[in-house]
């Protein structure tokens, strides 16, 4: 335990922990110190100068996200000297920023455009002849991403998100001076860095430097085309965080505004992608059984997650035959709509624009795959993430927060407990759990499997299923994965089925979702706040096991025969093949 | 483009045998790019790939390193590596003229090769003879105050002796 020290700040004592920084200790006396490069645990370097003091005594200004309180200071945090300095650094980081606000994913939650404001930042700099501009670069070619130096900033905080959240360090600063870029090593195209689109750069990014492939045009053109239905399928998280979009706290369900505000935009056919997390349970279940029963191969790895399938392929291939064959929940439904859905709506598949909305960047790619569509047409058209509709939603003046809350009103939108649970971390084991127990046992088994929730990198656990011991891990966020990995490969301890995402916390922090300012991802704890939405709906509702729905028995009884059907095999399952990185051939 | 370098299999086990040395020691990635940069005259992405996996270090951090120090370059460089001061005292008497006449020359912008791989034109930073500004290199070759006429000789004697 540290010792506890006192100080003035801006005339204000206070007595603080001796290991406290000076930002911290203000922040605990309400003085908030203005910030850009600081991401708490994460990103603490201190390079872009803007939360600088005056500490009497010491000569120049401090960075005070670095420095340590000590006994004595006098710290003032708002001198004439104070902001004409950080103006001016403010200033500098314009002149090199391409401002185009109307247009940019980061309209209602630009950090940097928060500081310019809050400083009243003349932007002088921009044109004029002699400062230097730093050349634009921009790498587009990815379905999922794009990297825009024109808004970076240079602070560093997708580098260092990238390194300790994704363990992959994709991206790192080039150059030097004025030259100086982040991006991939020679700024190579991001789909051959090796990148799982994870996007906890995004997340990280106070800017719109780094973002999801903007496609909302592409949804706006459909609903204009007289000749397509537009379905749309939307992912268990989203509904978790969407409300984030328009002022309501971290932590609120809105999913009956979310399909008012679908249908508000003139949807008309709305499915839950909950539904086929049902599905998925019945099919995967139905491989783990079968993998049990006949030998098959251990452990088997779940496949919902994109950015981890993505993880496998570059990083792990030789583990590709443990990765469970079923499509992902989004392709599942797209698969469905382009098929059964299509044929009870009276459809051509062609003239189905299947629209899905995801809490994830790497759906998008996903969802270009191709094998993930048939006779010349895709099973998902368009991936929009949580951000994308909300921005959807606001330009065209949809009030949100006024909506009546509607049910989904789609064939494909009922739902069990335990399909939407899978937008959190341990939710598609414990969904998988409470439906493989009962199928093997015969009986009805228990509901809740707690070990498997929470927040710990990796969780363990042991069932007795059937007389059978079965042992079970979770896995979220790219450095657990390499971790795991690590372990998988030395330990003697046969897993059976491990859960892995490629996000931390799952999908409810995907790199889709709204972004959380860096003072909020402080304040709380947002990975548990979201997942608690899912699983008070879980909680609360009448079926909380995927084999009870009945939606999907109908879909079974009409159309797919059974789980692991020769039908289900052509539509639900997929297969994956190993992929390389950085292939740029040496010229001999 | 530029010049051609052999990434034979005997060099590229060599710097393997380097990196192997380098793990003994803590901070073995700055070793193992100056092997790199001495074995190959560059280090290219290919190569910054098997220095990645080698040494368990993402390429853009490796990417990152070379970048930034001068001393590593990602293309290769000519056989003769002509380098104009632009230092203050240089600049001032007239060093960018000299950058131009070069470039003009040989048809390259700074820190490029020529297509036949012979020439790399550099810009450098002060290097102590400011007596004698503006001073340009050739290889180890200093010359001293320097002037269009200069660089029109010492390229002609340069043409001749290839």
């Amino acid at each position: 335990m540290a010792n506890l020290v006192n100080l003035m700040i801006d005339g204000k004592a206070c007595s603080v922990p001796s290991n406290m920084t000076i930002l911290k200790a203000a922040e605990s006396i309400g003085i908030s110190i203005p910030r850009l490069c600081f991401l708490e645990g994460i990103h603490e370097q201190s390079n872009c100068r803007v939360c600088i003091v005056k500490i009497e005594g010491v000569n120049g200004l401090k960075t005070s996200c670095s420095t340590k309180v000590t006994e004595g200071m006098v710290v003032r945090t708002d001198t004439k000297e104070v902001y004409e300095a950080v103006s001016f650094n403010l200033e500098l980081l314009a002149g090199n920023h391409k401002f185009e606000c109307w247009k940019c994913s980061r309209e209602n939650s630009c950090e940097f455009l928060d500081l310019l404001r809050r400083f009243n930042v003349d932007n002088d700099f921009s044109n004029a002849k002699l400062f230097d501009q730093k050349e634009i670069k921009v790498n587009n070619t990815s379905d999922s991403m794009i990297l825009d130096s024109s808004k970076c900033v240079l602070c560093g905080r997708c580098v260092s998100a990238c390194e300790q959240l994704s363990g992959l360090g994709i991206l790192n600063f080039s150059n030097r001076g004025s030259h100086t870029y982040i991006g991939p090593a020679q700024f190579h195209n991001l789909e051959d860095a090796g990148c799982i689109y994870c996007g906890k750069c995004i997340q990280a990014c106070p800017t719109g430097a780094i973002r999801e492939k903007d496609e909302i045009k592409f949804l706006e053109r459909a609903l204009r085309d007289t000749s397509k239905t537009i379905v749309v399928q939307v992912a268990p998280s989203v509904r978790a965080a969407l409300g984030e979009e328009f002022g309501y706290k971290i932590g609120t369900n809105v999913e009956g505004q979310m399909f008012a505000a679908l249908k508000e935009l003139g949807i008309n056919e709305i499915i839950d992608t909950n539904f086929t997390a049902d599905l998925t349970i019945l099919e995967e279940g139905t491989e783990f059984i079968d993998r049990l029963q006949n030998g098959g191969v251990f452990p088997m790895f779940t496949s919902c997650s994109p950015g981890w399938v993505n993880y496998l392929e570059l990083y792990y291939p030789e583990f590709i035959p443990n990765l469970s064959s079923c499509k992902s929940p989004q392709q599942m439904a797209g698969a469905l709509i382009k098929t059964y859905y299509a044929e009870k709506l009276g459809k051509k598949p062609e003239d189905i624009y299947s629209v899905s909305i995801m809490p994830c960047v790497a759906k998008k790619s996903e969802a270009k795959r191709p094998e993930m569509g048939r006779d010349g047409y895709r099973d998902v058209d368009l991936v929009l993430t949580t951000r994308e509709i909300a921005r959807l939603i606001r330009h065209r003046g949809i009030p949100f927060k006024d909506l009546e809350p509607i049910r989904p009103f789609g064939l494909l939108a009922e739902y069990t407990g335990a399909g939407n649970i899978f937008g959190a971390t341990g939710g598609v084991m414990e969904a998988a759990l409470r439906s493989v127990t009962e199928i093997l046992e015969g009986h009805s088994t228990p509901v809740d499997f707690t070990e498997v929730r929470g927040l710990d990198n990796i969780k363990e656990a042991t069932y007795n299923v059937a007389g059978t011991e079965v042992n079970v891990a979770v896995v979220h966020g790219g450095a657990a994965i390499k971790e795991f990995m690590k372990r998988l490969k030395t330990t003697d301890k046969q897993y059976h089925f491990v859960e892995i995402m490629g996000c931390t916390g799952g999908c409810i922090n995907g790199g889709g979702q709204p972004i959380v300012s860096a003072i909020n991802q402080e304040k709380y704890d947002v990975r548990a706040l979201r997942a608690k939405v899912l699983y008070n709906i879980d909680a609360k509702a009448e079926f909380r096991k995927s084999h009870e729905s009945e939606a999907v028995k109908t879909v079974y009884k009409d159309f797919l025969t059974k789980p692991n059907s020769h039908k289900s095999h052509e539509l639900l399952h997929t297969h994956y093949k190993k992929r390389s990185f950085y292939d740029v051939k040496l010229d001999d | 483009m530029g010049a051609k370098i052999n990434f034979t299999e005997e060099k590229i086990n060599e710097l393997k045998a380097e990196m192997v040395k380098n793990m003994q020691e803590p901070g073995p990635l700055m070793p193992t790019l100056h092997a790199a940069q001495r074995i190959f005259g560059c280090i290219p992405l290919p190569i910054q790939k098997i220095i990645s996996n080698e040494l368990d270090v993402s390429i853009a951090r490796i990417n990152g390193v070379v970048t930034f120090y001068g001393h590593f370059s990602i293309e290769p460089k000519g056989d003769t590596i002509i380098s104009v001061c632009l230092g203050t005292a240089c600049y001032i008497k007239g060093a960018q003229g000299l950058l131009d006449a070069f470039s003009h020359d040989l048809n390259i912008s700074v820190g490029e090769t020529s297509k036949d791989g012979k020439y790399t034109l550099e810009a450098t930073r002060c290097i102590g003879a400011c007596g004698l500004a503006p001073v340009f290199t050739v290889n180890e070759d200093v010359y001293a105050n320097g002037s269009v006429q200069l660089v029109k000789k010492v390229m002609q004697k340069l043409k001749q002796e290839k």
